[in-house]
């Protein structure tokens, strides 16, 4: 069982839509998101493109985070998903420093927190919080070991690229381009 | 033109829109770490090949320092915590993966043994020190006798500490400026010149005071031939690490680094050096000044610069 | 007595005291919830949800509110029944609960006063005492001027009461500012070509169209819930989408076409279409001959109308502008041309509404699938009550007579017009209530809007913020917000007739009420409870709901219910049947009789408007799909997505000006007014060298407004010049030229003076 993203980028409008309801779910502290939207503009006027992304934690096979982790504190469970035990992490920070995507973030309480792909949502079949409230429908999420699941779906027919794949810590989030 | 920019609004503290999570407590931590563990190389080294007699500054009095920059060091470490409570979490696993928690076991190791080594010397030191209790002073007795296998391990153990200072940083692959293996070896360079320098500046042999400075001199010729490899690496390699190159090739740590750390902390004290081994009087306390000023402002732009360098965005 | 019109910021002092409450769990810096922020998220078990409707903008989305065991509102949800959402809020309801906790809220009526120095404040008061004045002034006014000489301006759900009450107070001027300062132009246009307007949500068939065009939308940036899903549906079933905007919209990167037209020359763009479309017989030959009216006519009017007739004067090029229309025929008839929402832009804004509606009639488009389709609401019966007073004057009596014949609602800038007392007229209106729209940012001309004000008898602002217009009110009336109180039920017109609740999910906060129990109350006061003749509003709703065979415990327990159309004509002209239109020839008029009728032009033509001067840029101004115009800028969740705006640049403008990405400036305008506060500059290639873009809303400079005061520019305060729509009134805003200032200009004027 391996969870993954799939975010499409012909339909987001970069609406926040995401980042709030991911606050809204998991009490996120204001100041904080566990994900944020990026825009990319090339060219020049009037030959302009622009590519909106929603990004979050990558959930790497390879995680940086995980491997620097001096307390265990930043483990993977079932499933693929990158946790952070709360009452393990010394907020030592770096984790955070080896992160590619600057994914992760102090929280005040002290530890450090991230994306959790919604667990308490995934573990009762339901999606991330994100995925359900997107109202172009453009991510899109589940089992990539399941060839019907929602995002195996979407990956089958369109061209895609994951962020930074230099830096070798396998991502799970695909851009669908 | 090209714009790449945070649309809904991120501006998380300390993240965005420059990496800022370690301050100060990091590079001093890693300076101390670095200083501890060229004194007590040094140390051990001159008791195994029998030099004690005439290293005594390096062997006795110098490593005063080792313990109480250990200390320091983990205090800063300490208080750089966010989650302090749960620091002990730390000692309840080993991970190989992880360089902060050898650090942190190594520090566990070596803290201690270079308190006792300091210890071991204190009634040679100062002549009226009394063990009040009978098993401190059989303690003592055990460790003076087998100073040479202690002497072995804390080597080694001074050895990862300063290799450790460096591999911490490097293992952050993300930071394209610390994402080359020759931090390490910089590093451990760093604090055995910076060791080596404190020595240097306590001791009141001349004769122990020249041998160390050659060495030193050595050291420090190696520490410019690593950086002018670190730059040309840099440079050649793909675009984010070029782009963090540019940060001190006329970016906003040019003057700090080359005049701080590079003319004053190495190129200076080597010619200093030289001339006082040619015979020319130099003020004494002048080159271990610059060179150990070099290692902590190093220290300082590397951690502070690493943390602006970044893959995305 | 213009000092009483003075602003006065709502003090802190008055509101501090309650906010130190039971209630506080709002600590600044933490989650929404304040010191328990440790606790991650409640799972669903844990939580009760409560239905309701969203109140952040006018699509009124149904949403379930998930409240947990502690009484805390913790998130906002869509309901999954519901056609408007589908079960996906947009940004803004999903942020809703943001305005619940919002530590800047009205709290208390508040009542102004005058110091013996003359200065004015807000007394904090009780619920009689301000209602019994209001109830006062409202009384006096009907019996010295008669109750004709009040307005209402209501923007929201809420509005509804207050509406019923001001009817039944006898004034016929109630005015929503989104008519003659937005979609007005449409509605009168779409109405003189097919005899039925656009309406609200749009009847839009987005979700079936194989062609869609915008010409001054930006789905995407504006976030109608409905719509964007719907053209995200579209684009995974591989639907053309053409745009033509000055600015590279959100929109505009998902769609095969940008046209990157030249400000102010839309209607150009149109002409040259409907000449390709006629000239190379791409026309529904069928639909025209059945429906329509005036086709010769028209097709003599764009005679000349070509493409390259276009290019010179919209700057795209002749073969895009004939291949865009080839492609729009292809599509047909499921070929949508969006009549867009916000038209007010140049003055003639309701020919250009023409000649978006004639292109969709050439096309076929209307009435069928892909096109617009025919939409039925849930028809409520009314509780009883005596017959409304008939009034004896309204605020068309400002004007000369006949002139706006063709308007189907009131104009809000008609309310400003007949409130500055004028030598014709032998009155003017002399009380205002204001709710839920803050004036200052809604309506264009400023200063005319705080003219009108300063000859008002009384200003009554009803609100959940301290909004920019409650700094001029005489009485303050805090409502509670959506997510606290009942309201009647949502009925809007949809494919099939929806209905929504909405129950309170938590108590009021501070001392708020909702809308029903302020008109009710006030009803006491005036005599009129003959026309709130129910004890409390469960009772009106379940009255309501009972009629049509459905009960208010049955909607507590849906949140949302459909019902089956009563006619199957949702695509009314599917396969041509025999139709008449409610127009003077029966048919679709090209040709606009009613128009002609008016003295205006019958058939749209171009006419050329003023440039900015040298040194100055074309504002435009638009959306953000997490905000509401001025309204959810201090909401701590969306203000964490976008605290303020920024003025767009294209890169050589920049240059020319050597103004860096991220410095701030201030903007000036043709005539001299200088923005209040200092706005970011984004160098970027999306905008044309001769205009700039901002999103409306920002710039609020009450200071009430902890996180939203001085955060941004005011586009408002820029709009001084008005393009007034001779066919319906609208406030054309898009005619406004700045410039650049770097320094801070009122240090400078400081200077001078010392």
């Amino acid at each position: 069982m391996r969870y993954a993203m799939a975010i499409d980028t012909a339909k987001c409008v970069g609406c926040g839509d995401c980042v709030v309801a991911c606050q809204t779910e998991n009490n996120v502290p204001h100041g904080y998101c566990r994900d944020w939207i990026v825009e990319n503009v090339t060219g020049s006027y009037p030959n302009v493109q622009i590519e909106l992304r929603s990004e979050r934690c990558n959930h790497c096979d390879n995680a940086p985070c995980v491997r620097c982790c001096p307390t265990g504190a930043s483990h993977i469970v079932e499933g693929g998903i990158v946790l952070v035990t709360h009452n393990e992490c010394i907020g030592c920070g770096a984790c955070i420093e080896s992160c590619p995507y600057d994914a992760r973030y102090p929280h005040p309480d002290g530890y450090v927190d991230k994306c959790t792909f919604c667990k308490h949502r995934v573990d009762k079949g339901q999606n991330p919080a994100c995925v359900d409230v997107c109202p172009t429908h453009c991510l899109h999420f589940g089992d990539l070991d399941d060839p019907n699941s929602d995002v195996s779906k979407a990956l089958k027919n369109r061209k895609w690229k994951v962020l930074a794949p230099e830096a070798g810590t396998k991502p799970q989030l695909f851009f669908l381009t | 033109m090209k714009e790449e920019l945070f649309v809904s609004g991120r501006n998380i503290p300390n993240i965005d829109p420059y990496l800022h999570i370690w301050h100060w407590q990091i590079p001093l931590y890693l300076y101390l770490g670095g200083l501890a563990a060229g004194i007590l190389f040094f140390a051990s080294y001159y008791v195994i090949v029998g030099k004690e007699k005439q290293m005594q500054t390096t062997v006795k009095w110098a490593t005063i320092i080792a313990p109480i920059a250990l200390i320091l060091g983990l205090g800063a470490l300490f208080w750089d915590l966010k989650h302090k409570l749960y620091f002990w979490q730390l000692y309840t696993t080993v991970r190989f993966t992880s360089p902060m928690s050898w650090g942190a076991w190594t520090l566990m190791a070596i803290t201690p043994m270079s308190i006792i080594w300091v210890a071991s010397y204190m009634r040679e030191m100062f002549p009226k020190w009394d063990w009040k209790f009978e098993f401190l002073k059989k303690f003592e007795a055990w460790v003076i006798k087998n100073r040479v296998p202690f002497a072995w391990v804390m080597m080694a153990l001074s050895i990862i500490l300063g290799v450790y200072t460096g591999i911490l940083l490097s293992a952050f692959n993300a930071r394209p400026l610390w994402n080359t293996s020759i931090l390490g070896p910089l590093f451990l360079t760093s604090g055995f010149s910076t060791g080596l320098a404190a020595i240097i500046w306590l001791s009141k042999d001349e004769h122990e005071r020249k041998a160390l400075s050659r060495i030193d001199l050595i050291f420090i010729l190696v520490e410019l031939f690593l950086i002018i490899h670190l730059f040309m690496g840099f440079l050649a390699s793909s675009e984010v690490k070029a782009e963090a190159a540019s940060l001190f090739l006329g970016g906003e740590f040019t003057v700090i680094f080359w005049v701080f750390v590079v003319i004053l902390g190495l190129v200076f004290p080597v010619i200093l050096e030289s001339l006082e081994l040619r015979g020319y009087h130099i003020p004494a306390w002048l080159p271990p000044f610059l060179v150990l000023l070099g290692g902590l402002v190093l220290r300082f732009v590397m951690v502070e610069a690493g943390q602006i360098t970044r893959f995305l965005y | 007595m213009k000092t009483r019109r003075q602003f006065i910021k709502i003090s802190a002092a008055g509101a501090g005291a309650a906010a130190i409450g039971l209630h506080a769990l709002d600590v600044k810096g933490l989650s929404i919830l304040g010191k328990d922020s440790g606790y991650g998220p409640a799972s669903d078990e844990e939580l009760t949800p409560y239905p309701t409707y969203c109140e952040v903008c006018f699509w009124k989305c149904a949403a379930w509110a998930y409240v947990d065991k502690r009484g805390r509102i913790r998130k906002v949800i869509g309901n999954e029944d519901d056609p408007h959402c589908n079960g996906r809020l947009c940004p803004r309801g999903t942020g809703g609960v943001g305005m619940y906790y919002d530590e800047d809220r009205l709290k208390h009526p508040l009542i102004r006063e005058t110091r013996p120095d003359g200065s004015p404040y807000f007394r904090k008061a009780s619920w009689d005492e301000a209602l019994d004045l209001m109830a006062e002034k409202m009384n006096k006014l009907r019996m010295e001027h008669g109750p004709e000489c009040l307005a209402l301006f209501s923007h929201g759900t809420g509005g509804k009461m207050i509406s019923h009450l001001v009817k039944a107070f006898g004034s016929p001027n109630i005015s929503a500012p989104s008519f003659a300062q937005c979609r007005g132009p449409r509605e009168v246009g779409f109405t003189a070509t097919f005899g039925e307007d656009v309406m609200s949500p749009e009847r839009t068939d987005i979700r079936d169209t194989k062609c869609l065009v915008l010409i001054g939308s930006h789905i995407g940036e504006n976030m109608h819930n409905g719509q964007i899903q719907e053209m995200s549906h579209a684009i995974e079933n591989g639907a053309t989408i053409i745009t033509v905007d000055p600015r590279f919209s959100t929109a505009a990167s998902h769609s095969k076409y940008w046209l990157p037209i030249k400000p102010a020359t839309d209607i150009a763009l149109l002409l040259a279409w409907i000449h390709v479309i006629i000239y190379e017989n791409l026309y529904d030959k069928d639909y025209v001959q059945k429906y329509t009216y005036g086709f010769e006519e028209l097709k003599e009017h764009v005679k000349n109308n070509t493409p390259e007739w276009a290019y010179g004067i919209t700057t795209i090029e002749p073969e895009v502008i004939r291949r865009t229309a080839r492609e729009m025929a292809a599509a047909a008839p499921a070929t949508l041309v969006h009549p867009g929402r916000h038209t007010t832009w140049y003055g003639d804004d309701t020919q250009r509404s023409r000649a978006i509606a004639i292109l969709n009639a050439i096309l076929g488009s209307w009435g069928r699938r892909g096109g617009f389709y025919n939409p039925e609401k849930v028809h409520l019966p009314s509780y009883p009550h005596p017959p409304f007073p008939k009034p004896k004057r309204s605020w068309k009596d400002a004007y000369p007579p006949e002139k706006y014949n063709l308007v189907t609602e009131v104009l809000s800038t008609g309310i400003c017009d007949a409130t500055i007392p004028n030598p014709d007229l032998d009155c003017h209106l002399r009380g205002w209530i204001v709710y839920g729209t803050n004036l200052m940012a809604s309506l264009p001309d400023q200063q005319k809007t705080l003219e009108a004000i300063s000859h008002l008898d009384f200003l009554v602002v009803i609100d959940t913020m301290p909004m920019d217009i409650t700094g001029y009110a005489d009485i303050v009336l805090p409502e509670c917000t959506y997510l606290e109180r009942y309201d009647m039920l949502r009925t809007s017109p949809h494919r099939e007739p929806v209905l929504a609740l909405r129950m309170p999910a938590a108590k009021p906060k501070y001392d708020t009420k909702p809308n029903w129990w302020i008109a009710k109350q006030l009803a006491k006061r005036l005599g009129l409870e003959e026309y709130f003749a129910w004890n409390n509003i469960e009772e009106l709703l379940d009255w309501q709901l009972k009629k049509i065979g459905s009960s208010l415990e049955e909607m507590k327990r849906v949140g949302v219910k459909k019902f089956k159309r009563e006619y199957d004509d949702l695509f009314f002209l599917e396969g041509l049947p025999d139709y008449e239109f409610n127009t003077n020839t029966g048919k679709i008029e090209l040709y606009s009789t009613s128009l002609e009728y008016e003295g205006h032009d019958p058939l749209p033509k171009y006419t050329p408007h003023p440039e900015p001067p040298e040194g100055y840029y074309r504002l435009n101004y638009g959306r953000a799909p997490m905000h509401t115009f001025s309204r959810t800028t201090n909401n701590h969740n969306l203000y964490d997505l976008m605290s303020e705006n920024s003025v767009w640049i294209n890169p050589k403008v920049a240059d020319l000006w050597e103004i860096k990405n991220g410095q701030y400036i201030w903007l000036k305008n043709q005539d001299g007014i200088i923005s209040s506060f200092p706005v970011k500059v984004r160098v970027t290639e999306r905008i044309r060298w001769d205009s700039v873009y901002m999103v409306h809303g920002f710039g609020h400079t009450d200071k009430k407004l902890t996180r939203a005061f001085g955060r941004g520019a005011s586009d408002s305060e820029l709009v001084t010049k008005v393009a007034i729509d001779p066919v319906m009134g609208g406030t054309g805003m898009r005619v406004n030229f700045v410039t650049f200032i770097k320094e801070n200009p009122r240090r400078k004027r400081e200077e001078v003076e010392s």
